[in-house]
Order: C-alpha cells, then structure tokens, then sequence
C-alpha cells in the first residue's frame, strides 16, 4: 500500500486543521493576516502539486485513489482557485462580520473534497468527496448570516443538493447491487455485460443526476441562479470554478474512462442534455440585472459547452474540457475577483452599479471587461480557443450523426445570444447610465496578485495555447490508456 | 528578414506603451499614437513597394508553429501575394489617417488610442494571415473594441442599439464562418487550417462536390456578412453612422473588406464546385446591394448615412467580380476592395471633420460651406467623385475592370450594375455635394473654419494614394493578377489561361508523394 500518494490531501487537512486552531489564538483584527498566511501554504502546496516532488503516478487503498495525469491536473486547478478564493476572502472579511477563520478552514476541507475527487476511482470515494465538497458549501453560501438572500442560497442549495446526493446513493447501491463493485476499473472491464443490465443502466443514470447537479445541467440546474446570487463573492468563485470542475473530473472518470461504450450509446442523451442546457442558461440569461445572477446563468451555458467534449465522446472532447476548465477558472475567478472588489463598496451586486466603473478604477474595468471577453470566447483571450476545441471536437464526431450538427448550430446560437448579455455588462462598465459617486475604488494587494495573475493566465491560454493543450492532451491519455488494458487483464 | 509580423507587432507594441502612460500625459498619448500608426503605415508602404510583381508566389512570408492538438496543427503563417498586398498598405494608410482625424477626442484618451491600435493590429494580422484560425483570431481581436468605441465616443442617441446591432451581425457572421471553415477541414481529412497545406492537400484529395456545396454556403455566407451582402447589412449604416470617425473609417474601410478577402482566400479556391454552384446567388444578392442601397444612400438626409448606404452599394461591384469567376473580375475586385477602402476611409474622415466645425450632418441644414472651407470642399468634391467612378481616380479602376471582367458570364448584372452603381451613385453623390457645399452661406456657419495644415494630411494621403493608383492601376494590377489567376485557376478554359499550366507540374509531384505521406499516416 503506498500511503505518500495522499500527501497533498494529508498536507490539505493538516492546513485546515491549522487554521481551526490558530484562531484560538489570533486575534480578530489579525485573521486578514491568517488569510495571507494560508494563501502562502497553498502556494507551497500547490508548487509541490505541480513540482517534481508531487506523488509518482500509481493508485492505493484498494484501486480507490488514483493519482495520474489527470489527477494532476485537476490538482493543481483545484489548489490554484482555492489559493485565489482564499486571497479574495481576506479582502472580503468586512463583509463577513464575524467566523473569517471558519471561512476560511471551509474553503480548504472544499478544496480537500475537491483533491479527493480528482483522485476518486471507486464510486464510493467519488460520493465522499463530493459530499465533503456539498456539505462545506451549504455553509459557505450562507456565510453572510444576516443577509436573507445568503440564507436563502445556503437553504436552496441544502434541499436540492441533498435531493441529488440521495439519487447519487440510490444508484451507486444499484450499480454495486448489479457489477458487485464499486470501482471504476471493475465496471470498465464489466461493461459489456453491464450494459445489458437495465438494472445498472438506471444507476448509472442516478449516479449522472447528482453529477449534473453539480456542473449545474439541465434538467438539474434550477438552485444555480439563486444560488449564485446570494452567496458571498468568493464563495461564488469557488462553487463555479472548483465544484464545476469537479463535477466535470468526475463525469470524465466515470463516463470516458470508465464506461465509454455505453457513453457512446446513450450519446443522444448527452446531445439533447448539452443542447437544453446551453439554450437555457443563454436564453435566461438575456433579461438579467444582477451581476451574480448572470453569472449563474453563464455557468449553466457553459457547463453546456463543457458537455459538448463529453458528446464528442473522444479523447479531443475530453482534453477540449479539460483546456477549456483550465481558462474558464482563471476567467471567472477573474470575474469574481472584481466582483467581490467591488461589493466592499458598492451595496449593490446589480450590473447597474457598475456604472463609472471605468473612471472609476480603470484596472478592475479592464479586468472584468477581459474575463466578459475570454467568457464570450473572443480573442485574444483562453475561452476562444477553448470553444474552438470544443466545437471542432464535436464537428470531428459529426460525420453520421445529423444531431451532432443541429447542436453545433445550437450551440453558436448559444454564443451569440451570449455576446448580447456579457456586452450589456461591458456597457455598464463603460457608458451605462450616469453614476453619482466617481470616487475612486480602493483595491487592495491580495486582490490586485489575484486579479493581475487571472487576467495573465486568460491571456497566455489565449495566445500561447499549446502548453495547456500538451498537459490536457498527457491527462487524457492518461485515463485512457489505463481504461485500455483492464478488459484485457480481465480476459485472463 | 523580410516579413509581414512587423507591420502587425507595430500598432501591438504602441497599444503596450500607451497603456504605461499615465492617462492625463494626453500630448504624449497622442503624440505616440501618431507615431506609431506612422511607422506601421511606412513599414506598409515599403513592403508594398517590395513586393516583386508579376509573381504568384507568397512573399514576406514567415511560418511559426503555434499550437499541435491531435492530428491539428494550427501555425502563424504570415505571407503577402496579390490578394493582400495592396490592402496591407490600405490599412496602414487609414489606420494612420485615422489615427491624424482623432485629434478632437477629449475623454479617455488613452483608452481610445489603444483601442484603435488593437483595431489596426486585427486588421493588419486578418489580411496577413494564411492560417483559417488565426485569420478568425486577428478579425474578432476587432469586435470588442469596435463596440466599446461606438458606446463610449459614439454619436446619435442610438449608438447603445447600433452597438449591439453591428457586434452581433458581426459574430453571426463570424461565427457561421468559423463553423464552417471547421467543417471543411474536418471533411477534408487534412491536418492544418493553413490555406497552403490545404490547398496542396486538396490537390490530392479532392473534397466531393455534395460536401462543398453545403460548406461553401456557410463560409460565403457568413463572411458574406461582414461585408454586408444584401440582406445582412443593415448593420452596417448604423453601424457607421453611430461610431467615432476613427472607428467607422477603420470599419467601412478595412474591416469590412476582411470579408471579402476571406472568400477570395479561402471560400472560392478551395471549393470550386461549391463557388460554381452558390456564386450566383451571391450575385444575385448583390443586385440587392447595387440596386437597393443605392437607391436607400439617394434618399438620405444624414451624411453618414449615405456614405454607409452607399459604400455598401460598391460592395455589390465587389461581389458581382467575385461572381464572375474570371481573372479579370476578381483583379478587379481587389482593385475595387483596395480603392474603395481609401475611399470609405477618405469619405469618413470628411463627414467627421465636417460635423466637429457643423455639429450636424444634416444635409437639409448645411449649405454654402465651399465659399468657407475651400480646401476641404476640394477635397469633398474629389472623394465624391471617385465614389460615382470618376476616371482618374482608383474606384474607376476597379468598377471599370469588375465590369469588363464579368460582361461574358453575367451580362445582365452589369447592366443593372452600370446603372445603378454608376447613375443612381452619381446622382446621391452629386445632391450631396449641392446640398453642403453650394447655395447660399448660412449665418449659423459664419464661424466655421478650413482644415488648418495639420488637418489635411489625412486627406492629402488618402486622396493622394486613390490619384495614384488611378492615373497608374497597373501598380496594383501587376501585383493582383497572378493572385487572381490562381484564386480562379479552378473556372479557368484550358485556352484561357497559360497559368495552370505552369502550375500543374509544380503539383504533379505533391500528387506523387501524397499516397507516400497517407501510408506513413496510417503506420502510426
């Protein structure tokens, strides 16, 4: 048993930990400082996440955890948005009242939940760390205790994310009821014969509920909007960076590397399931005032445009999500870092209160005007070619499939209709009514890192794209190489 | 030595110094953006006059990998031929020109500039680039600013709708392009978007004619878009009308004839067949450019607006060339897309010089203005002129040759072309000219000033450039028609063209080695 392949998680709780009992003895006034302090422990983590020194490829606790490529990579993501949400928590705290400390040990068991999950390879690891990940952010959306639209989101998200771990449980039981296992590489050398099984197939597809609930799919999307609105900014970030892209890991595990074959068959479901949700978030949100809420609709479409790379159903698919996440959460941390910035000082999340903006503070302008920017997939910025890989994925797939074509379409309706609402914020920023107050935005260092290191990965994915794609392209092969050999293995 | 990424990297380089300067140094700013548009419009000017004409081959060319996913390689790949030479000097000229006729701009000031910049830099990379990624990469690099300029420094209390109006037209368009340029490369089994590998790999293996008459459609159609092909062009009069003088001569101008270059480049030689068949329904569509916003820029009142309508009626010339299918018709068009985008620059440069000494470009209440203003209303009647096809000037040129070149294949287009282009043109043109200029001097204009001498360079340069290549088109022409040859090689008769055949056995032994290559592909 190799027990160092969990040093990061190990590291990751021990943080956590460390910071729960610090704050017996920092006083209230010092918590920015303990803020600080864990954003440099995440950088030492996540620079031994990425280094040389990280855990060698290989997989323990009886095939349960793995650590490949891919977990790689979405390690090093997960410990990127967490060390950003930290550093936008810190700047946030006035709004917080009392409990930053809390805060901020939630984030990093979030951030633990979210390092299992890109490990998990057995289903019930997968629901562990998912709920480790779902129960966190039913108390981070109602961090801000004596907002009602805080408690709100915390409530909502608490009934239906308990409503879809409950599916999830329920299907998990039937898969291991029908395959005997839970893990990942046992069901893939089962498939054939599994796929037979009506029994498993309607697991499958309960297990695929609570993983849509988390990318926020339609038809399991319906608290993101509420959601997003009424939590506090950074607790935002993190629910559409790194419970999205967790999600995603996992649908990838699951769908990709473990049953490919009946991914393939049950393609239409995915086409019609990609389709509904770009449309849905796109067309919801044209009417949109609040800034948040738009962002919560703009996450819906995007887990859209994610989902094409699962429709695509190849290896192309899955590196164009994996480089489209990698730009998608510097964008919306970007996004949310000015957001945040600006709640300090404006009462108001309404796009309307971004009004004078760009005389206001011409930097936090530019940097939502260029997350808005690489969020619409226009260049130079990352989520240009992101969807380009994407929609030329799924184009790849085409020949043969007349849907995969009206999705195509759908989907550049998707983009279109998407310009009308993230340039209406563009507008808000530049010309959009006459402000009254034009003092100008203070914006503190921790913010400025963050908001400057965003705004430098949009750009470098953007203009120099190949070095993601390299490391995406090694993840996915990663998983596939390891799901190839197991039917083999199982023929002895 | 020798390549196109300077005169993209300049107005890059300018935007990154003006964005360290402080915001309030406006001298400076301004001063640096002059400079900088200088030296791209020179750097243009000398590869221009560089270029060695006569020959097919790409020249200034420079290839740098940029990125390998899968099977797709996707480069840098800069090179200049006769398709874009001439319009890489055009944007250096109007960005510079443009750049000059900004001198009234009082707020953001830093922001403008940079903006208009990464405008010149889009376009100078959009023409530039022979790879289909990086041709869609430099011409969205346009939109964002476009509409920020039009909502910020923008004219008319419409200019929130014309912003959104000209953004999403442009994105559709874009977009449907895009779409379809990814589908033809997937249906084409090629591992490049480069035009040049594609066009050697087509060579080999030929696209079936059902998979090119879908794709063509979409190409053509949305790159037809941004040029504002009847009945996509609403966006464009508005459009203009709504922006600042920079950003409208920058779009009427150059942008626009990005469209245009994109069918040539890519739409019409790579997919013969599809050009064959779908040609003539975009000639078709022209005659609602000629005939429809000709008739539209006659009646009216705001100057801009006829200039946006009828700029749009030229670009139904454009289209009618490319139509034709012949070497003469798409030298023409070139010609045409070169000239009209001083002209389009030149016409907007004018009308905004006009309304910054008027405040209106109300053409009922203007009048008397060439007793005031006698060198500017020089130069309005000369750019009018050139735009009802005035020989003499580069428009005649290129009207002149897109009309000979496409008598045979579409004779009854040109006839509608030659009247409405030239006659229902000539009379807006010339009723616009009586309505500013002539009548009585009006009392509310006594204090109105002639461009001082600072002011005329814009339009001494741009005027001076539509005179040269008029008295001397073969300065284009030379350098355009091998281009033309091989954008048509496909349509050509055996008895037409002498060029086919001198290309044949340069593709003879790319037909040889290509079953070599496949099996090579297949091993892995």
């Amino acid at each position: 048993m190799n027990y160092s392949l969990i040093t990061l998680e190990l590291l990751a709780v021990l943080l956590g930990l460390a910071v729960l009992v610090a704050d017996l003895w920092v006083s209230p006034s010092a918590r920015r400082a303990l803020g600080l302090g864990l954003s440099a422990a995440l950088a030492c983590l996540l620079a031994f996440a990425v280094g040389s020194l990280a855990p060698q490829s290989g997989s323990a606790f009886a095939d349960m955890f793995v650590v490949d490529d891919l977990a790689r990579y979405f390690k090093g993501f997960f410990l990127f948005a967490g060390l950003a949400v930290v550093l936008m928590a810190a700047d946030f705290a006035p709004k917080f009242g009392a409990g930053l400390s809390e805060f901020f040990a939630l984030t990093v068991f979030a951030l633990v939940g979210m390092l299992f999950a890109a490990s998990a390879n057995d289903l019930v690891l997968l629901f562990v760390s998912l709920e480790l990940i779902t129960v966190t952010f039913y108390v981070l959306n109602s961090f801000q205790r004596t907002r009602l639209a805080s408690l709100e989101a915390g409530v909502k998200y608490l009934i239906l994310g308990g409503v879809s771990s409950a599916f999830m449980v329920f299907g998990i039981a039937l898969i291991f009821g029908t395959a005997n296992s839970t893990n990942l590489g046992v069901l893939a050398s089962k498939q054939k014969e599994l796929g037979q099984s009506a029994l498993f197939l309607v697991g499958l597809l309960l297990v695929l509920v609570g993983l849509g609930f988390k990318i926020a799919a339609v038809p399991f999307q319906m608290w993101a909007p509420d959601v997003y609105q009424g939590s506090p900014a950074p607790a935002t970030a993190f629910l559409a960076v790194g419970s999205k892209a967790a999600g995603f890991v996992l649908l990838i595990r699951l769908l990709v590397g473990a049953v490919p074959q009946i991914t393939a068959e049950w393609h239409r479901l995915f086409v019609v399931m990609s389709g509904a949700t770009i449309l849905y978030g796109s067309l919801c949100a044209i009417p949109q005032r609040n800034l948040k809420r738009l962002m919560g609709y703009s996450s819906i479409a995007n887990a859209g445009y994610l989902l094409l790379g699962i429709v695509a159903g190849s290896a192309a698919g899955s590196t164009a999500v994996l480089y489209y996440l990698g730009g998608y959460a510097f964008t919306v941390l970007a996004a949310f870092t000015v957001i945040s910035a600006i709640a300090n000082h404006v009462e108001s999340d309404d796009i309307g209160a971004l009004s004078g903006l760009g005389q206001r503070s011409p930097f936090l302008a530019a940097g939502l005007t260029m997350a808005i920017v690489s969020l619409a997939g226009i260049p130079p910025m990352a989520g240009f070619f992101g969807k380009v890989l994407l929609f030329k994925s799924v184009l790849d797939a085409a020949p043969g499939h007349p849907e995969l074509y009206a999705l195509i379409a759908l989907a550049v309706a998707g983009v279109v209709m998407s310009l009308y609402y993230y340039f209406g914020v563009i507008r808000a920023i530049y010309w959009g009514g006459q402000s009254s107050n034009l003092s100008t935005i203070p914006v503190a260092l921790p913010t400025r890192i963050v908001l400057m290191a965003c705004l430098a990965g949009m750009l470098v994915l953007g203009v120099f794209p190949q070095g993601l794609v390299k490391i995406a392209d090694h993840a996915v092969t990663s998983l596939t190489h390891k799901a190839a050999p197991t039917p083999a293995k199982a023929a002895h | 030595m020798d390549s196109l990424t300077p005169v993209i990297l300049t107005p890059v380089f300018a935007a990154i110094l003006l964005l360290m300067i402080p915001g309030n140094y406006r001298v400076v700013l301004r001063t640096l953006a002059i400079l900088g548009s200088a030296l791209t419009a020179w750097t243009a000017v000398s590869l221009f006059s560089r270029f060695h004409p006569g020959q097919a081959a790409l020249q200034f060319e420079s290839l740098v990998p940029w990125v390998t996913v899968g099977p797709l390689n996707v480069a840098y790949h800069v090179g200049a031929d006769g398709l874009n030479i001439g319009l890489i000097l055009a944007t250096g000229l109007v960005g510079f020109a443009a750049v000059l006729v900004s001198w009234n701009i009082e707020r953001h000031v830093k922001l403008f500039y940079v903006l208009l910049m990464l405008i010149i830099a889009g376009a100078m990379g959009a023409f530039a680039s022979l790879d289909l990624i990086f041709f869609y990469f430099f011409n969205e690099l346009a939109l964002v600013p476009t509409f920020i300029m039009i909502g910020v420094w923008g004219r008319g209390e419409d200019r929130n709708w014309a912003a959104f109006k000209i953004t999403l037209y442009l994105t559709l368009g874009a977009l449907t392009a895009l779409v379809g340029l990814v589908a033809f490369y997937v249906a084409a089994g090629a591992n490049s978007l480069d035009v040049t590998v594609l066009k050697a790999h087509l060579a080999a293996h030929p696209l079936p004619a059902v998979a090119q008459t879908w794709i063509f459609p979409l190409v053509v159609f949305g790159f037809a878009t941004l040029v504002g092909l009847f009945p996509f062009h609403s966006w464009a009069p508005v459009g203009y009308a709504a922006a600042p003088t920079a950003t409208a001569m920058m779009h009427a101008g150059i942008l626009k004839k990005a469209g245009l270059y994109a069918i040539l480049r890519m739409a019409v030689p790579l997919m013969p067949d599809g050009a064959h068949r779908w040609l003539p329904v975009v000639a078709f569509l022209a005659i609602g450019n000629l005939l429809h916003c000709a008739w539209v820029a006659l009646r009216q009142k705001d100057m801009n607006l006829l200039i946006g309508n009828s700029s749009l009626a030229h670009m139904g010339f454009a289209f009618l060339g490319v139509a034709s299918l012949t070497v003469i018709g798409v030298t023409g068009t070139v010609l045409l897309m070169v000239a009209h985008a001083l002209l389009a620059g030149l016409s907007f440069a004018l009308s905004g010089y006009l309304e910054t000494q008027t405040g209106t470009l109300d053409m009922t209440r203007l009048g008397g203005l060439l007793r005031r203003m006698p060198f500017y209303g020089t130069a309005l009647v000369m750019g009018f002129m050139a735009g009802c096809g005035l020989p003499g000037f580069a428009n005649f040129a290129g009207e002149a040759t897109i009309l000979f070149g496409s008598w045979k294949s579409l004779p009854g287009l040109v006839v509608i072309a030659a009247w409405s282009g030239l006659v229902i043109g000539a009379v807006a043109m010339l009723r616009a000219l009586r309505a500013v200029l002539h009548g009585p001097e009006r009392p509310e204009f006594a204090r109105v000033a002639d461009t001082g001498a600072w002011r005329r360079l814009p339009f001494v340069v741009l005027l001076g450039a539509l005179l040269i290549f008029g008295l001397a088109p073969g300065l284009l022409t030379s350098r355009i028609e091998p281009a033309a040859k091989a954008v048509v090689a496909a349509h050509l008769k055996p008895s037409e063209a002498e060029a086919p055949s001198a290309v044949a056995p340069g593709s003879a032994p790319a037909t040889a080695t290509a079953p070599a290559h496949t099996d090579a592909h297949s091993g892995h």
